[in-house]
């Protein structure tokens, strides 16, 4: 059955891009900060319930997604500025808290003004599925998956390509040095705080037409899209892109072939497997520890 | 000196024993999940319960006294809802407990109101709530196994017996997808494909592909709540696929189909309740006024469409404040012996008669087969 | 002074524990405090883990929901009494962690974090989708332990409240002089020498894996018999032990209170287990007040409450 095994594959694909537009958004500060940022997910959760809300106050859908991902941006430099500048060299556990306690803060806000319902987005063309070889693919899936690959050139550009980008890495490989080399490692952090909220928020309001949005869509958006980074190797935007499609691909036809109850088993089963194999992921650095 | 003393003692008993007239109330109870996984069923369950208080207090409460409702949030979390169920029986002293808008949180409050000695209306669906039958546990909403049943019903009307299921892992889903397949041989139903999804998933087509690839399957039933059934909805459309669709009573609501989208809902049949045609009875129907009285109340001060589980949350209600208005004293003891002889009551879900035997009360006859139809809601005869 | 500081330590979870219930006017309170043991319990896994051996696990509930599970499956499938249950639950959770330890241990910082993320999902799942033994989502009932029966039967009656407090609280020290002898021995020196620096620690003839992966099967433990003292008090256990959340709550209760030291993260689980009963009281800000408190606890006091206080008391500063 072609038809089905197609039908499986942009499934896959699908949902692969929506994580790995979540995981490009894990690297960038990642890159600029070592903080894995747990909170993430509902930076993707502001940009989609910002659109739909913006929306219904009448304003037209791409103005009400531009405010939403400014606004976003807003916050995630905010986050940056109030708490994770202020934790600076606290242990991992405790940035994670910190992220996580984000997390819980946000969607609690998010709940008192927005409230609890379940919304959709309109597509942005139509919801009449195109015909490809007997698979059928609706043109929102196309929106998600442009919008994964043009982050993705965007980041892998401004990494090997630009003078802001490297002293982005610059500042997360070693603090110190890159001050005394003469970056603003303060600008870099907040830079990569904003940029990074922009892309999950982006990334909220090109899925939110497949996947529906509410308060609490982020944290499970937020562990697949950390499991994807890490799937591909943190920091990496190749590894991200990579991560995404390979954990939903492999969702999809464990859906399709094997069993719909084990699917999200598999996933993680096969990183675990392959971690053990490569501990630094498929495109991770290896790192030399400090003593 | 002690004069001063004596008139600040005098004052202060004075005020206390006023104090103390003035807060003769009857002290309610819930437990809900007003967050969490679960929120979908316990937010409008909350504000439903929220709602009737104040319109009842307003009326002067019952037998004169104000209701006092003290309503916490577990999460859907069956410890936390444990924890609270204490927290109403020790602390605050209510005569009765709503709630447990899961199953799994019921469950947790069933052991604390029968040691108690208060009575708990319980919000979900599972039959192991109410059977066995408890002293002190009753339920409002429909089982699983009558959404089934009544599903199967229309199936078979239409001259189908083979069926494909896609049912959520949530608690809801799979207690579901349990009953319906303890039921289907009975009803003459076999399950060809039997699938699932997981209720944070955002693409179901690798499932709905597999069951399209079955020619045999005449119909596809589906349960499952919040976004999950909307994506369902729309993969179906998507694919193309031509056997009829059936979603679960955990959807019956109009911002199901706001989510689903009109277009993609069509034709789509769910079992629901007669709120969602509540124009469409006949006058006579005893359920028409008192659905049309609770969706008006509900739609006016929320702005958002009534949901079959808010309907859950007032029938508990008003089997509460039935049964208080007939008990012999407002002790919780009296009002589980007047719980247990509710007669007749017309609630949203259906009309209720409880007896010692039945803790539920409802017939199979208080579900509707609804037939979605630009964008509404139609009645199948 | 090291042998003074741990029997310090003792005495006031000791005279807490013992003092506490005189002010307990129902039953209400009983069940709260039996719940902040606990997860006193389980978090003092986490001490052994991440404050002596300085590794990080997101997916400890697993290991809950399996000590869980033990006691509501095994009397029932293998006849077993629910208290030999928690001890084979602990059994199997400890071979598990075993086996599960080896290869994901070798990660660091995030990546191990995402290793015991996946195994703690695993674990959930298969909880959630095998129903047929497991009761799914919804859950199952589990057996009574009798002991309170047994107790009333030589003359002891206790309410289930107060019979599970004095259990719990029990666990809890038992457990907690446990986790402060390991600290005096040779196993204990080695993990707080891998938490200073894993290379240094190998050079001077430790051998880390080891040392890592002994605190992982010990820690898994604690987390195992604190899921079946709440599945026995519950008398129903459903998935959610097993999850993400619970995980993470774990995690957090021991890192906020001060995850260095054992004190500090029972302190820790007893704030964060108070906390949404007393931020009842903020109705709908409850999840925004939490937030915050995790925020600016870290951000200010970040070894955690206890250390952090003590170090402000001392007017060290952090």
């Amino acid at each position: 059955m072609m038809s089905d095994f197609l039908q499986f594959a942009v499934s896959g694909v699908t949902v692969g891009a929506v994580y790995a537009l979540i995981a490009l958004g894990f690297t960038l500060i990642y890159n600029a900060s070592d903080v894995v940022n747990f909170a993430q997910g509902e930076f993707v959760m502001l940009g989609g319930m910002g659109t739909v809300f913006a929306l219904q106050a009448g304003l037209p859908l791409p103005l009400a997604a531009l405010i939403a991902v400014m606004g976003t941006a807003m916050i995630g430099i905010a986050f940056n500025k109030l708490a994770i500048e202020r934790a600076r060299n606290a242990p991992i556990v405790s940035l994670i808290i910190i992220t996580i306690g984000a997390s819980i803060f946000l969607q609690g806000v998010v709940q008192v003004v927005f409230g609890k319902g379940i919304h959709r987005l309109p597509a942005f063309s139509g919801d009449e599925p195109l015909r490809l070889l007997g698979a059928t693919i609706t043109p929102q899936s196309l929106w998600v998956i442009g919008g994964a690959l043009v982050v993705f050139a965007a980041l892998y550009l401004f990494f090997t390509r630009t003078i802001t980008g490297l002293a982005v890495l610059a500042t997360a490989n070693n603090r110190f040095a890159a001050r005394l080399a003469g970056i603003d490692t303060d600008f870099m952090m907040t830079l990569s705080f904003g940029v990074s909220a922009a892309i999950g928020a982006l990334a909220g309001v090109l899925i939110s037409p497949i996947t529906l949005t509410s308060y609490q869509v982020g944290v499970p958006l937020a562990l697949k899209g950390f499991a994807a980074a890490m799937l591909g190797g943190m920091g990496n935007p190749k590894g991200a892109l990579v991560g995404g499609v390979l954990l939903g691909v492999l969702e999809a036809m464990t859906a399709g072939y094997l069993s719909s109850h084990y699917k999200d088993a598999v996933a993680f089963i096969v990183i675990l497997v392959l971690l053990s194999v490569k501990p630094q992921g498929l495109f991770g650095l290896r790192t030399v520890n400090r003593v | 000196m002690t004069s001063h003393w004596k008139a600040i003692a005098l004052a202060g008993v004075a005020s206390l024993a006023l104090g103390f007239t003035v807060r003769a109330e009857i002290k309610l109870g819930a437990t809900l999940s007003e967050t969490g996984p679960a929120s979908f069923l316990g937010d409008p369950e909350a504000k439903t319960l929220r709602l009737l208080v104040e319109q009842i207090n307003a009326k002067g409460g019952i037998k004169g006294e104000k209701i006092k409702l003290t309503i916490y949030d577990d999460g859907g979390d069956p410890n936390k809802a444990k924890t609270f169920a204490t927290r109403l029986v020790e602390e605050d002293g209510v005569v009765a407990i709503i709630g447990g808008s899961t199953t799994g949180a019921s469950m947790a409050v069933i052991p604390v109101a029968e040691e108690a000695k208060v009575p708990f209306i319980s919000l979900a669906g599972a039959i192991e709530i109410v059977e066995p039958v408890r002293a002190y546990t009753f339920k409002t909403p429909h089982t699983d196994k009558m959404a089934c049943e009544k599903i199967f019903d229309d199936i078979k009307k239409r001259g189908f017996s083979k069926i494909a299921m896609l049912s959520g892992t949530d608690g809801f889903g799979a207690s579901m997808r349990k009953q319906c397949t303890a039921v289907a041989p009975k009803w003459g139903m076999t399950i060809l494909v039997d699938e699932t999804y997981g209720p944070k998933d955002t693409d179901m087509t690798p499932q709905l592909t597999t069951i399209r690839g079955n020619a045999e399957v005449q119909a596809i039933v589906t349960p499952g709540f919040g976004q999950g059934p909307a994506i369902v909805t729309r993969n179906y459309h998507q694919l193309g696929i031509k056997a009829p669709l059936y979603q679960s009573h955990g959807v019956a609501s109009f911002s199901f189909i706001k989510l689903a989208g009109a277009k993609e809902a069509d034709g789509v049949r769910i079992p629901g309740t007669a709120m969602l045609v509540v124009d469409q009875l006949a006058d006579s129907d005893p359920q028409k006024k008192v659905a049309k009285d609770y969706m008006t109340l509900f739609e006016k001060a929320t702005s958002q469409p009534v949901s079959t589980f808010g309907g859950y949350a007032h029938d508990a209600f008003a089997i509460f404040v039935d049964a208080a208005g007939r008990a012999k004293s407002l002790k919780a003891t009296d009002i589980r012996d007047a719980i247990e002889t509710t007669s007749k009551l017309v609630g949203t879900t259906g009309t209720v008669t409880m007896s010692k035997t039945d803790h539920l009360g409802l017939d199979l006859d208080s579900f509707r087969m609804l037939e979605i139809k630009q964008g509404g809601f139609d009645l199948v005869k | 002074m090291r042998l003074s500081h741990k029997y310090s330590a003792l005495l006031v979870l000791l005279a807490v524990v013992a003092v506490a219930p005189l002010f307990f006017p129902s039953s209400y309170y009983y069940r709260v405090a039996s719940l902040v043991c606990v997860n006193g319990l389980a978090v003092i896994g986490i001490v052994i883990l991440t404050g002596y051996a300085g590794q990080i696990s997101l997916g400890h509930a697993g290991f809950a929901g399996i000590g869980a599970y033990a006691c509501a499956l095994a009397p029932v499938h293998l006849g077993l009494h629910p208290g030999a249950a928690l001890v084979l639950g602990a059994l199997v959770s400890a071979g598990l962690a075993f086996l599960v330890g080896r290869p994901i241990l070798r990660l660091k910082g995030y990546y191990l974090g995402v290793a015991s993320l996946g195994f703690g999902i695993l674990v959930s799942m298969v909880l959630t989708n095998e129903s047929a033994i497991t009761g799914g989502p919804d859950g199952m009932q589990v057996a009574d332990l009798g002991l309170r029966g047994w107790l009333a039967g030589i003359g002891l009656r206790l309410t289930t409240g107060q019979f599970w407090y004095f259990v719990n609280a029990l666990a809890m020290l038992i457990g907690a002089w446990l986790a402060l002898n390991l600290n005096e021995r040779a196993t204990g020196r080695a993990l707080r020498a891998l938490h200073g620096s894993e290379t240094a620690a190998a050079t001077v003839g430790i051998d880390v894996a080891r040392a890592k992966l002994s605190a992982f099967v010990i820690s898994a433990v604690y987390a195992s018999v604190a899921g079946s003292l709440l599945a026995l008090q519950n008398r129903l256990v459903t998935p959610d032990i097993a999850g993400y959340m619970h995980s993470i709550e774990m995690v957090t209760m021991a890192v906020l209170g001060g995850v260095g030291s054992v004190l500090g993260a029972i302190f820790g689980a007893a704030v964060l287990t108070l906390l949404p009963q007393v931020l009842t009281a903020f109705d709908q800000y409850e999840q925004i007040a939490l937030g915050l408190i995790m925020m600016l606890v870290m951000i200010y006091l970040r070894q955690g409450i206890v250390p952090g206080l003590l170090a402000l008391i001392r007017g060290r500063g952090t």
